[in-house]
């Protein structure tokens, strides 16, 4: 094995959307940051569908660009049809979600890593950690070069011995077109680490050349397109539509005639797969009763004829997908490009990453994305950044950057990952974040900034825009408080022409406001200083007030929890020393070592008198006491 | 909170019987044992062991009684902690004798349920076991100990799951419409959440009104008999122990001048509450006049009003008569064998009426009846279908469960954004589940899953 003379500070394997997250972050940072990838032509590469964002995903996206992430900026540079979900329903659930040029996307983030400082990028497959003892020193490649590293951040997506399966033909490989990571998986299971299997799908795609769209109904995206980065101007891509298409009852007996070599019905599939995206044999079984399936014909790209029928994945033989795709009215004579396939690969509980998503068996080592049981670009981006930050705090001494439940979906995602492990493809839903009303896209940057900020990723100009922002909207919500109604012609004529007669004088704006009757940009009737705010203070302030019970009911219920959130539980804590827990629960705590008290009342079966138990315990330090007096529980 | 000083009481009910046990935990049981209990034959306690010698007094070292001793170690025993029991002769005099010999060792009294409580912090038994466990020690009666059980074994807990299953179904059709707007999953069914709202609502409140007789059963009812002199009351007291004879046990009251005696109606326990000394000398409350016993009318579930029919309407009557307005009230005319005399105001004529003699022992059945229909009138006793939340913990919860769900409804009606209902759901959800004290974060997912085709 040649030892390659660098020492870098931050390792990062694969160059998915979590590894680029990653690797950006901790170059940005200013540590020396190497990226290894098994095909650089292969950088941020959209697998499955040309799509960011949708419901807590594009809340996600906007996580990740308050805290000084990339992948806002990269798709609002190659986006291709931008809308804005759930705009008929409240602010928190709403989502943005746009198209993608597929290959545009992977194009731009590889320039922008390659234009960073500190930021190599090298290709190579990584077939294990290089270790002394139990010290994490780097990694090594199968070309034979060894790589130091203070910390090694994974992010092998689908790639660890990845297994592609179409109908009843399957071989290795990371994803259609690549080669698998072989050997990795092994070497983590032999440290200690529970790897588990999964598996995926993704649809076929289809010549657009050979689909009559005259006969689909176009969905076009909003316009103006609104972007997702909170430091885009605008977005200047070419818009494009989107199409919908139905399967159908002859789809369905179609599938079911092919159900005895589908690979997960004849039980060649091991891995278990996601329910929110289940493959179209999935949803004809389980749902037989449902006439037809809707699809979305996404665009690959502004310069590809290649589309992707969303919800359409399979693993049934190509025999049987021809067919299938051309029963649908519209895909009479479609052409299949690439066929769909199903993918098994190896995962690593995340029960075993602390919060900072390094790992709980070897120090040094971080985790992200589908290694760690999720699904999802936004999902990996986001954990990706994350270890990106925590690994380059490390080697700089600083404590990790940890979010609260309460401040984002982030920290609700690796909570829940961490706490309670996956035995699925793990899927940020907005249901749950229990504090969705306060984990809002649109105020994702005054939650996050400054943590972005403070850990170096925010660049001043954007820092000092936002804190402008963050003035205006204090000022202009200090000024409707204090502004009265006083009853002048203008106001009485506002107040007669909304039903407000019973408002009495000296109301504030405020409370005006929260009328439902009443929007903000309907101040302006009488409230000349109202027309001239910009639209993203306005948009704030009218939520704060519209919401503003509800938001208060939230705030009251994290402040409920903050004291357990906020006790630590010594990483040492000998959990069979202290007296009054239930064998079953000392068992939990003792697999799971919850980081703090929060984390543990989450564990399925801790109950919460036993939270109470450990509360005292940790007070009384009784489990320093009673180290040597291990009790033991009655059968 | 969870302590660790040693506590003791005892653990037997209050009056005579075969035996009494005194029962201590905590870390110091042993030692008081050791100081206290001279074993016949010497030696030293074997856990879960029982040994037979005497209960000494820790100055004198007379003996107070012969007495077992058993010793159960940490932590195999109730509280899981050290556990000595102490089983003398039933005498409450020499019980009493032995607890204070326990306490003066440095034993606190236990507060009522406190052993069931360490139980509980200890993780011997969880939440509604425990709650159950302690309506168990307080039962007093067969119905009351029925219920007890009937709520260990989970019927409550399969009436809460169904409420749950109702309210987990509702908040997961809400959910699919906000997570997955991009599906083909149909419109809000507004109709739909409201009937569901409407029906958890029904079943709620069902068990609600079961509260009160669930309490009723658990606690019993307070009765007190009110009437003028010699109106018959101590008559009709000896009529309704003299029946129940066996069962009656004296405990001191919380005031100096009321004794309770609790007898069984069947399967109702009533605590009559009387006057002192009425058992013994009835001039000395006639004496006292009746401004004492209106005094207590507040503390009564129940007063029974005695009227004299040979005697006429008169105005200590009319005294009583203003007292009870409002209460809840039974009108007992006694002397039925005598002539009769009054002339009944309209007031009397709308209460329940008994008609009894408590001389001659007659319609006492009838009034022992009306008693227990008053507050049991639709529960079939024997009924194994029969749930009742009996905790004022739960009735709380579900209260909060009810006014969170009438929130939801509102809000439907008023067209607020799902996400605001989605929280009155969440609320609910979690307020029905603090009475199991189940907590589940994934259920919502399975049910959106199982009941709509989702996924790109």
């Amino acid at each position: 094995m040649h030892c390659y003379e660098t020492i870098y500070d931050v390792i990062v394997v694969g160059a998915g959307h979590a590894g680029c997250e990653a690797a950006l972050a901790a170059a940005r940072i200013g540590c020396s940051t190497l990226l290894l990838t098994i095909n650089l032509d292969a950088i941020a590469l959209m697998s499955c569908n040309p799509a960011i964002g949708g419901l807590a995903k594009g809340h996600l996206v906007k996580e990740i660009d308050a805290l000084g992430g990339e992948m806002a900026k990269n798709i609002d540079a190659t986006g291709i049809q931008f809308r804005i979900l759930n705009t008929r329903k409240g602010p928190a659930v709403r989502a943005s979600r746009a198209q993608a040029d597929k290959q545009l996307y992977r194009l731009r983030m590889k320039r922008i890593m390659e234009q960073q400082d500190n930021l190599f990028l090298k290709q190579g497959e990584v077939t294990g950690l290089y270790l002394e003892g139990n010290e994490l020193r780097g990694v090594d490649t199968r070309s034979g070069i060894r790589f130091l590293g203070k910390t090694v951040v994974l992010t092998t997506g689908t790639f660890m011995r990845g297994l592609i399966h179409i109908g009843l033909t399957n071989y290795p490989g990371g994803r259609a077109g690549d080669l698998p990571s072989l050997g990795l998986s092994d070497q983590l299971r032999d440290l200690g680490f529970q790897v588990g299997r999964l598996k995926t799908g993704t649809p076929a795609r289809l010549d657009g050349r050979t689909i009559d769209f005259s006969r689909l109904e176009a969905q076009y995206g909003d316009d103006p397109p609104v972007p997702f980065s909170f430091s885009t101007g605008r977005i200047t891509m070419p818009q494009v539509p989107c199409h919908i298409a139905y399967t159908n009852q002859r789809s369905h007996d179609i599938i079911r005639s092919g159900l005895d070599r589908s690979p997960l019905y004849a039980g060649v599939i091991e891995g278990v797969g996601p329910r929110y995206c289940p493959s179209i044999e999935d949803k004809v079984v389980r749902f037989p009763d449902k006439e037809r399936h809707q699809t979305f014909i996404e665009p690959e790209g502004l310069e590809t004829v290649e589309v992707y029928p969303s919800g359409m994945s399979t693993s049934l033989p190509i025999d049987i997908q021809i067919p299938f795709y051309r029963s649908i009215e519209g895909l009479e004579h479609v052409e299949i490009m690439r066929p769909a396939y199903a993918i098994e690969y190896d995962y690593v509980d995340p029960i075993q990453l602390y919060a900072s998503l390094e790992t709980k068996p070897i120090p040094n080592l971080y985790h992200a994305g589908q290694i760690n049981g999720t699904s999802g670009y936004e999902e990996a981006a986001a954990q990706g950044l994350m270890a990106g930050i925590n690994a380059a705090l490390r080697t700089k001494g600083l404590n990790p950057l940890v979010l609260g439940r309460s401040e984002a979906y982030i920290g609700v995602m690796i909570d829940d990952l961490i706490t309670l492990g996956t035995k699925e493809p793990y899927r940020m839903f907005t249901s749950r974040a229990e504090y969705r009303l306060l984990l809002r896209e649109d105020n994702a940057d005054l939650r996050l900034r400054e943590k972005g900020y403070s850990v170096g990723l925010v660049p001043e100009a954007d820092f000092e825009r936002f804190l402008r922002k963050r003035e205006l909207i204090a000022a202009e919500y200090e000024r409707i408080c204090s502004s009265r109604i006083v009853m002048d012609s203008r106001e009485h004529e506002f107040l007669s022409t909304h039903g407000l007669s019973d408002i009495q004088k000296g109301t504030t704006f405020e409370q005006l406001l929260r009328r439902p009757e009443v929007t903000y940009g309907e101040l302006a009737e009488f409230d000349d200083v109202s027309r001239e705010t910009v639209p993203e203070v306005r948009e704030q302030v009218e939520i704060q007030v519209k919401y503003r019970g509800y938001i208060e009911r939230q705030l009251e219920q994290v402040e409920r929890a903050r004291k357990l959130e906020s006790t630590q539980l010594p990483a040492d804590l000998n959990y069979s020393s202290i007296h009054g827990l239930t064998t079953e629960v000392r068992e939990k705590l003792s697999r799971n070592r919850p980081e703090t008290l929060g984390q543990a009342s989450r564990i399925p079966g801790v109950t919460p008198a036993a939270i109470s138990v450990l509360s005292i315990a940790l007070k009384s330090d009784s489990w320093k006491r009673a180290g040597s007096e291990t009790r033991l529980e009655e059968a | 909170m969870y302590i660790e000083d040693t506590i003791a009481a005892i653990s037997t009910p209050h009056g005579e019987g075969g035996i009494g046990i005194v029962r201590i935990s905590g870390g110091n049981a042993e030692a008081i044992g050791r100081r206290l209990f001279r074993f016949r034959k010497g030696g030293d306690f074997t856990s879960h062991y029982l040994h037979y010698g005497a209960v000494t007094e820790p100055e004198s070292g007379g003996m107070i009684d012969e007495a077992m001793a058993v010793l159960m170690r940490a932590p195999n025993s109730y509280t899981r902690e050290d556990v000595l029991e102490l089983h003398c002769h039933g005498g409450m005099l020499v019980v009493e004798r032995v607890l204070a010999a326990v306490l003066a060792c440095g034993a606190r009294l236990a507060e009522p349920g406190e052993f069931t409580r360490r139980a509980f912090v200890n993780g011997r038994i969880d939440l509604l076991q425990a709650e159950a466990v302690m309506d168990v020690i307080a039962a007093k009666t067969e119905a009351s100990l029925a219920l007890a059980q009937r709520q260990r074994e989970g019927a409550l807990s399969l009436k809460i799951g169904e409420i749950r299953q109702a309210l987990t179904r509702s908040l997961a059709f809400v959910e699919a419409y906000i997570d997955f707007p991009e599906d083909d999953i149909g419109q809000t069914d507004n109709d739909a959440l409201r009937v569901a709202a409407d029906d958890v609502l029904v079943s709620i409140g069902r068990l609600l009104s079961g509260f009160d007789e669930g309490r009723i059963l658990r606690e019993g009812i307070s009765v007190l008999i009110v009437g003028k002199p010699n109106a018959g009351k101590s008559s009709l007291l000896n009529c309704l122990l003299r029946e129940n004879r066996a069962i009656v046990t004296p405990i001191p009251g919380t005031t100096r001048d009321v004794i309770e005696e609790s007898i069984n109606l069947g399967g109702l326990a009533v605590r009559l509450l009387d006057t002192a000394g009425i058992r013994h000398t009835d001039d000395v409350v006639e004496r006292e006049g009746i401004s004492c016993a209106l005094d207590k009318i507040p503390l009564a579930d129940l007063v029974l009003f005695v009227l004299d029919t040979s005697r006429f309407f008169d105005d200590e009557d009319r005294l009583i008569l203003d007292a009870v307005r409002g209460k809840r009230t039974i009108a007992v005319l006694n002397k039925c064998d005598l002539p009769m005399a009054i002339e009944l105001p309209p007031e009397i004529t709308t209460l329940p009426q008994a008609v009894i003699s408590a001389g001659a022992a007659l319609g006492v059945d009838g009034l022992r009846e009306l008693i227990r229909t008053t507050f049991l009138h639709d529960v079939p006793l024997d009924s194994r279908e029969f749930v009742a939340i009996s905790r004022a913990r739960h009735r709380d919860a579900l209260v909060s469960a009810r006014s969170h769900l009438q929130r939801f409804l509102s809000g439907l009606e008023e067209g607020r954004e799902l996400e605001t209902l989605a929280i009155d759901l969440r609320d609910a959800l979690s307020a029905v589940g603090q009475v199991t004290g189940e907590i589940s974060t994934d259920d919502v997912l399975d049910m959106i899953f199982s009941s709509f085709c989702i996924g790109k």
